[in-house]
């Protein structure tokens, strides 16, 4: 009975918000692995784009519940992002219209595009600010549970609760439909194929009759996809602020990094390890151990093992140790 | 035919390619040969839509193609392959020849989703021509194999294979025949001489090989120091004092030699 509270513990405070932590992260983390794979630079300004999607959604989420309709127990912000979507490939294309065609033409140098991003990102910063504000807003309605902690107990009679919330399986189901949506495309379209083939070998793609403005373009408008519903994830699941966006930046670039820039389904591993590592490190463990072991074994602390004010740190490291040791990410496995 | 009208390529002050001029005849096999940084290559990406050239012109049937990216020149026939041989190393063989035609078609999102059946029935075709041109160039048994893992011989052929998926109007190879053996350089030297009869292909070819240019090509251009020195027919250019003081030297009157 122990080891079963132990272990509901376990997946109530760890294991279900690592999931769904994880899954956020992936779909970020892809959107900036295909930046890189395809136009060949870090793309600084990914939270913000995440930020910018999110608010418009948000946006037109209030909208939609102004005119009372919302999607029954489902988010009304399901509704809405399509709109984000939207807004934010328009933005994209704007962007690269504006900024990163100038540079592509000129072939500048991969250092020269991370710092235009960055400029992009601050540009992107204002707007989403002056958009919706600096506030946290909270977006999430419809069912808040699939099943709460007082269910699950007298369900199961144990003392442990375990909570489902209806956001954290709506974010792993959409991201495993979006990731498997994305690999389908990748693998089984000519457009997918050609994406591949510049990622591959740019110069050669070219002598095969691709456009590479066209690649570039579907890019961005999947980059717009992915950041938008990743960062409506991500605001369900815990709350919108931009400036939370843009700290998402570093466990992003991490798992993206971590999987090998460049290599999507790296970006997925990548998201999952930086996700657990962040969640069990900062958990306070007292309570699972508090199951399994006799009481003169208890831990005196909560057995945290990193407080949460540094969970960023814990992604910086790993970015700075994977980057040391094994730079081409520790997913091996082609690019794109 | 392409006519190439005065290409000049600067890199800073050193002239790579310094006003070079000629014409390269529609169903012709064209050879270009002269010394190491001579701007043959150069001169090719700048046919070829690598590079923009400092100045000068290239037309081709009677249209100015200068500064057309590569990818708008395959759309109009002309095609080229890289000296160091490139190829799409995470695909296999089969499918590196399969993503030569596949820029041409589908190129709206839409027509991904409702073409799928026509596109289902494309890559088959696609998937049997690919076999077609693997068998061509006697390479069959690589078709599964990843392409980053092939020899370098092999690339080349690979890259010769890759014209032959689309039907080119002229070809430009640069030096198809650099690292790959006498074998399969005869090989590679048949292929051309069959695409050239059978499918009209015109080809402008960059080689070292002297006898393999002297059964290939008519006519032949030399290149020197960024400028065409002398063309005509490879008898005359091997005859010509001047080429084989400037550049060919002893190795062409040892290839003669050993041809008579
Ligand atoms: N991108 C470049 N920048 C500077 N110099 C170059 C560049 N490309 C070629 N060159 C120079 O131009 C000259 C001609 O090179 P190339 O066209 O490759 O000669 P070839 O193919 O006839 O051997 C060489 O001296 C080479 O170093
Ligand atoms: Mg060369």
């Amino acid at each position: 009975m122990e080891i079963l509270n132990a272990a509901v513990a376990l997946l109530n405070y760890v294991i279900i918000p690592a999931t769904s932590y994880a899954a956020q992260l992936s779909l970020g983390a892809l959107g900036v692995t295909l930046v890189y794979g395809i136009l060949r630079f870090s793309n600084f300004a990914h939270g913000d784009t995440m930020a910018f999607g999110t608010a418009i959604t948000i946006l037109f989420t209030w909208l939609l519940q102004s005119f009372g309709m919302t999607a029954g127990p489902l988010p009304t912000a399901l509704i809405a992002l399509p709109i984000g979507i939207a807004a934010t490939s328009a933005l994209l294309l704007l962007t690269d219209r504006a900024v990163y065609r100038f540079h592509r033409k000129t072939k500048a140098p991969p250092v020269r595009l991370v710092i235009v991003s960055m400029g992009v990102m601050f540009v992107m910063n204002g707007l989403t600010r002056f958009i919706i504000g600096v506030k946290e807003r909270n977006f999430a309605d419809g069912d808040r549970f699939i099943i709460n902690a007082a269910q699950f107990r007298h369900l199961t009679g144990l003392h442990e609760g375990l909570a489902i919330r209806s956001t954290t399986a709506i974010t792993v189901v959409v991201a495993i439909v979006v990731v498997g949506l994305l690999f389908w495309f990748l693998n089984n379209t000519w457009t997918g194929k050609a994406m591949r083939a510049f990622s591959d070998n740019e110069d050669l793609s070219l002598l095969s009759g691709v456009n590479p403005e066209y690649v570039v373009k579907v890019t961005w408008l999947i980059v717009a996809a992915l950041a938008t519903i990743a960062g409506v994830l991500y605001g369900l699941d815990k709350a919108f602020k931009p400036f939370t966006y843009f700290q998402m930046l570093l466990p992003i670039f991490a798992a993206s990094v971590v999987g090998g820039l460049g290599n999507p389904l790296g970006a997925i591993g990548g998201g999952i390890v930086i996700a657990f590592s962040e969640v069990s490190l900062t958990y306070a463990w007292r309570k699972v151990f508090s199951y399994l072991l006799p009481e003169q074994f208890l831990p005196h602390g909560i057995a945290q093992l990193v407080s949460i004010d540094y969970k960023y740190a814990i992604s910086f490291i790993i970015l700075v140790v994977v980057l040391l040791f094994k730079p081409t990410g520790l997913f091996s496995g082609r690019s794109l | 035919m392409i006519v190439v009208e005065d290409i000049r390529k600067h890199f800073g002050a050193f002239h790579a390619v310094d006003g070079a001029s000629f014409k390269i005849a529609t169903g012709s096999i064209t050879g270009l040969i002269g010394p190491n940084g001579a701007g043959k290559t150069t001169l090719f990406n700048v046919v070829a839509g690598h590079l923009k050239p400092t100045s000068g012109r290239v037309i081709m049937d009677g249209e100015d193609i200068t500064g057309l990216s590569p990818h708008e020149l395959f759309h109009k026939g002309l095609l080229r392959t890289f000296q160091l041989a490139h190829e799409f190393g995470s695909m296999s063989v089969r499918e590196n020849l399969m993503m030569v035609p596949s820029g041409q078609i589908g190129e709206s999102l839409w027509s991904t989703w409702t073409r799928r059946r026509e596109i289902a029935a494309n890559e088959h075709a696609l998937a049997e021509k690919a076999d077609k041109v693997l068998d061509f160039l006697t390479i069959s048994h690589l078709a599964q194999e990843k392409a980053s893992d092939i020899s370098g011989g092999q690339k080349k052929l690979l890259e010769l294979g890759r014209t032959m998926m689309v039907d080119a109007k002229v070809v430009f190879l640069d030096e198809v025949g650099a690292g790959v053996n006498r074998t399969l350089l005869n090989t590679i030297g048949d292929a051309i001489v069959r695409l050239n009869k059978t499918r009209g292909y015109t080809f402008c070819v960059i080689e070292h090989d002297m006898d393999f240019i002297a059964r290939l090509c008519d006519p032949v251009i030399v290149m020197a120091e960024g400028k065409v020195l002398a063309q005509g027919p490879a008898d005359h250019i091997m005859d010509n004092e001047a080429v084989i003081e400037a550049y060919l030297g002893t190795g062409l009157k040892n290839a003669k030699g050993a041809r008579q």
